[in-house]
């Protein structure tokens, strides 16, 4: 069973990044996002110096760039809402290209644009590095309350079991001759999700109360010795550090 | 399968406005923690992992309305009816945490307002018409069925007006407030009704195979042992 252990934005790579600790990482991007976050969105030049952080990440991790941006497109609904900014803001106003745009909306369809593809990229690159059971670990590490790590244990557990199950339930409605697809049958498709949730459920629970009745208590054992060395926290703080300086500098200059 | 749902992203709310609904979101959410505790039994526990999992899946429907303008199934009424309101917030929560995480869906800082929109005000909402319909209708199937229909549509509509509160408080962008307002509701009307007829569906079904799954039913069930200890 080779399933269940990755997940699709999850890039198998072996870098200096993908060995960190996985709490070291999860740290590192709340510090960065948060920094990017404050940051006034008028120093322009201090947005710059955190995309050219994140290229740093990204190069040490091993992941390509058109990687990163087929995926950040997870986010072009915002954009679009930044690019409708400039035209239906108020307040003061200038002509660009014969058009006439709102100074506000400007600097708020920057402001979505700038913080939210950096939150983004940010968010990218821990996923791409981290795997599944690594990041409930992490969280687990960071005192994350054990109610939150065992649903979220069993929910990316399920998540196979569910698109197993709805596969196989879909071909056997296909060797029945039956394949609902009007608007008219749509009462097979629903008779079809309460099968599928019953079906998983009971596969689920018969999982469960095995690893009840082998010990399970709330939490998978942990492999590796519990907490990451001093070493990988420095190497990981490196990147909230530069970032605070970069904020720091743009303040300072303004 | 293409990935295209999306919660608030960093930017849209201000830093202060972030910060005090996440402090709000961590507070509820200790609190749920601590309700939790007595919830969560073996029944429970599988249970709900296939909830957030189902929810999970369900939140990935996503309907683009307007540039700029979307909206997504929440799960958050499915979740009450089947594992109760303190595990079913959880749910929601660890539903956002994990797609903010892993599949960079919502901001990172804007975790706080949709924890609060989608897992509290959702959740709530749904709670609330739950726990009052089923006082009225019978507790049946197809009782529970309806419960879950109109617990849907409004607990969709209440959630999205969550963001408008939030935007009004600390929109970084100029937008006139009735117009969002009525955009938003505009939408989560039409997708309550979608997530309406999914919530249905299963819980009717649960509910005819496995009565004993259902946490809204519990309250109102016979305990069976009562009778059978008569008999012996």
């Amino acid at each position: 069973m080779g399933a269940g252990h990755a997940h699709p934005l999850h890039l198998d790579r072996v870098s200096p990044v993908h060995r960190l600790a996985p709490e070291v990482k999860i740290a590192a991007v709340v510090l960065f996002t948060i920094i990017v976050v404050v940051t006034p969105r008028t120093e322009f030049w201090a947005f710059g110096g955190y995309a050219v952080l994140l290229v740093v990440v990204a190069a040490m991790a091993r992941v390509p760039a058109p990687w990163l941006a087929k995926r950040a497109t997870i986010e072009l609904p915002f954009v679009l809402l930044a690019v409708a900014l400039p035209f239906a803001g108020h307040g003061e106003r200038v002509d660009w290209l014969g058009m006439s745009l709102s100074v506000d909306g400007l600097h708020g369809a920057w402001n979505i644009f700038a913080k939210g593809t950096l939150g983004v990229v940010a968010s990218l690159l821990l996923a791409a590095t981290t795997t599944m059971r690594d990041l409930i670990l992490g969280l687990d590490r960071l005192r994350c309350p054990t109610v939150f790590t065992q649903i979220a244990t069993f929910m990316l557990r399920y998540l196979d079991v569910l698109a197993d199950d709805a596969r196989r339930m879909r071909i056997a409605r296909l060797a029945r001759g039956y394949d609902p697809r009007f608007l008219w049958q749509v009462k097979a498709f629903a008779v079809s999700v309460g099968a599928l949730f019953l079906r998983a459920y009971e596969r689920g629970e018969r999982v469960y109360l095995a690893m009840v009745s082998r010990g399970y208590a709330g939490r998978l054992p942990q492999s590796s010795s519990g907490r990451a060395p001093a070493g990988q926290w420095m190497a990981a703080a490196v990147l909230p550090v530069a970032t605070a300086s970069i904020a720091l500098a743009a303040a300072l200059g303004s | 399968m293409e990935t295209t749902a999306m919660h608030i992203a960093n930017g849209i709310v201000d830093g202060p406005v972030s910060a005090a609904f996440a402090v709000l979101a961590v507070a509820a959410l200790a609190f749920c923690v601590r309700k939790a505790r007595n919830d969560l039994d073996e029944r429970l526990a599988p249970m709900a992992g296939l909830v957030a999992a189902f929810i999970f899946a369900v939140q990935m429907l996503n309907f683009q309305v307007l540039p700029g303008v979307s909206g997504h199934l929440l799960g958050g009424t499915l979740a009450v009816i089947l594992v109760g309101p303190w595990v079913g917030a959880l749910c929601v929560s660890t539903v956002l945490i994990v797609q903010c995480l892993l599949f960079a869906d919502g901001g990172l800082t804007a975790l706080g307002l949709n924890i609060t929109n989608m897992a509290l005000l959702g959740t709530a909402a749904g709670y609330l018409l739950v726990a009052g319909l089923l006082r009225i209708l019978p507790k049946t199937a197809s009782g529970l069925a309806a419960t879950a229909f109109v617990a849907s549509v409004i607990s969709v509509v209440v959630a999205s007006q969550g963001f408008v509160l939030e935007y009004a408080l600390g929109g970084t962008t100029e937008l006139s407030l009735p117009w969002v307002s009525g955009t938003m509701a505009g939408v989560h009307v039409l997708i309550g009704i979608g997530e309406g007829l999914i919530a249905a569906t299963t819980v009717a079904t649960v509910a005819k195979v496995r009565p004993d799954l259902v946490y809204a039913l519990r309250r109102f069930r016979r305990p069976a042992f009562a009778k059978v200890g008569v008999n012996a």
